[in-house]
């Protein structure tokens, strides 16, 4: 059963463990640095179908398979799937469970809906009830750009601090089962995100707008388990761009005295070169830390390379219409830490 | 959280790159002034082989919407636009653009409830606004100017 370290976070003593993983891209996630590393790019951004949503539907089932396959599962071997998506009511996930006939929790945190799914996989592991479950999530350039901004093919510049919403979609599986059996990764602690506002306004701030959310979760975690940031590998933020990275360092050691420099990374820079592909400051969305996390911090984990990463996945509490209503955006920040066990 | 929403806006401000104003500023100038040339170009072929002003105000305009279809349709002209800006926004261009973007991206809904009810989802506001303005000068016409 989980325990409470400090305020929020929750330390999971059977650590449930990564059991299979696997991320898929569309072209330019492909020719970004990271391409190499997933399971499968798919050139075509309709992937044969026609619309955009049906495209990502078929994104989200290649990346559950394909976990499932790693881990040598069947279907009917998943208990429960934690999932979710930036299309409207999750139709994207909803769709793509027809499929494989597994249970269904359907979530919504916007870009940090994976990091929760992860958190809510390894909680319902540990408290005992299930043997083997997964966490998906997936987005699409096309259908996050025809939802939240303009239709593909409408000519517009781009503001400067525009970030591009990744074609990709991750899945992992999660085992439980006492933790004895628990060699390779697993999941140790994990933390919910509080719901925070500093006030941006503009949507082509999603850096800005997502930083005080990210900020507030690393410093809760490194405060309530007495962390010093060294003592990570790695601090994975979700989303946030060039902006946004600055913004979360200058937050961390302003709200907290931490020095976050060389132990952070972010997965909208780590997915796109910006300086050679068009996707402004870094990529976003869902699918862009799901596959970073997927494609290369896992990896590394499982190589034991490095023992301890600490994934904050960032969201920004958006839809189309609340930024037409001069609403700010709400952002959050869920934290995974995902480590490499000593026996592996 | 001890920041405040006012310096946070601060801080995003100083963190934020800037639009390089002049090299879009140019950028505009160049594209727009060339697809304007163009239109004047075709207008002076057109009045050469004698055809009439009142044909050429429909031949021009209509030329340069059908050639934006065909370059939105091939995808050419969403990258154009991106360097451009306005240089393609505010041409008729601009709308014919808008126009067929929200076609094509909307026909997977259908031809009424997809095409048909989002044909105008951008360019509406041009029409609803232009035809108010357009009245309102017509009725300041009527009764001062005329």
């Amino acid at each position: 059963m989980a325990t409470r370290i400090g305020g929020d976070v929750l330390a999971l003593p059977t650590r449930p463990r990564l059991a299979g993983r696997a991320a898929v891209g569309g072209k330019t996630e492909g020719e970004g640095p990271l391409g190499g590393l997933f399971d499968a790019i798919f050139p075509e951004a309709d992937m044969g179908t026609d619309s955009w949503e049906k495209a990502e539907t078929q994104l989200q089932q290649e990346a559950i398979r394909r976990a499932m396959e790693r881990a040598g599962c069947e279907p009917a071997q998943v208990q429960l799937l934690f999932g979710g998506d930036l299309i409207n009511q999750c139709t994207a996930t909803s769709f793509a469970l027809r499929a494989f006939g597994i249970p269904l929790a359907g979530l919504y945190s916007a870009c940090a809906t994976f990091a929760l799914g992860i958190g809510m996989a390894a909680l319902s592991l540990d408290g005992g009830g299930f043997e083997r479950v997964m966490a998906a999530g997936s987005s699409h350039f096309c259908s996050a750009e025809k939802q939240f901004r303009f239709p593909l093919e409408y000519g517009g510049m781009p503001t400067p601090t525009a970030q591009r919403t990744a074609t990709a979609a991750s899945a992992i599986v999660l085992e439980g089962g006492g933790a004895q059996n628990n060699r390779g990764v697993c999941v140790e602690q994990i933390i919910f995100g509080r719901v925070n506002d500093l006030g941006v306004a503009d949507p082509n701030e999603m850096g800005a707008a997502m930083a005080p959310a990210a900020a507030d979760t690393i410093l809760r975690f490194l405060r309530d388990t007495g962390t010093e940031p060294s003592a990570l590998d790695c601090i994975l933020t979700g989303d946030l761009g060039q902006i946004g990275s600055q913004l979360l360092l200058e937050l961390a050691r302003s709200e907290g005295g931490f020095e976050l420099r060389g132990v952070h990374r972010d997965g909208g820079m780590l997915l796109y070169d910006t300086a050679r592909q068009n996707a402004g400051v870094g990529g976003s969305g869902i699918g862009c830390s799901a596959a970073v996390l997927c494609a290369d911090i896992l990896p590394r984990l499982e190589r034991g390379e490095w023992k301890r990463v600490l994934y904050v996945g960032t969201g920004a509490l958006l839809s189309a219409i609340s930024p037409l209503q001069a609403e700010s955006i709400p952002a959050i920040a869920h934290g995974v830490v995902f480590a490499a066990n000593q026996d592996s | 959280m001890k920041t405040t929403k006012t310096q946070y806006k601060g801080m995003v401000r100083k963190a934020s790159p800037h639009s390089p104003r002049l090299q879009h500023w140019l950028a505009s100038f160049t594209v727009g002034g060339a697809i304007c040339a163009f239109a004047e170009g075709l207008r002076q072929v057109l009045l050469h082989f004698g055809r009439g002003q009142e044909e050429i105000r429909i031949i021009v305009p209509v030329t340069l919407i059908v050639l934006t279809a065909i370059c939105t349709a091939l995808g050419i002209f969403d990258k154009l636009a991106a360097k451009a800006g306005a240089g393609t926004g505010v041409p008729i261009t601009g709308f014919a653009n808008a126009v067929v973007s929200s076609a094509m991206e909307h026909r997977s809904e259908g031809f009424i409830l997809g095409v048909g009810a989002n044909l105008f989802r951008l360019a509406g506001p041009v029409l609803v606004y232009g035809s108010a303005v357009s009245t309102l000068y017509g009725i300041i016409y009527y009764f001062f100017l005329r």
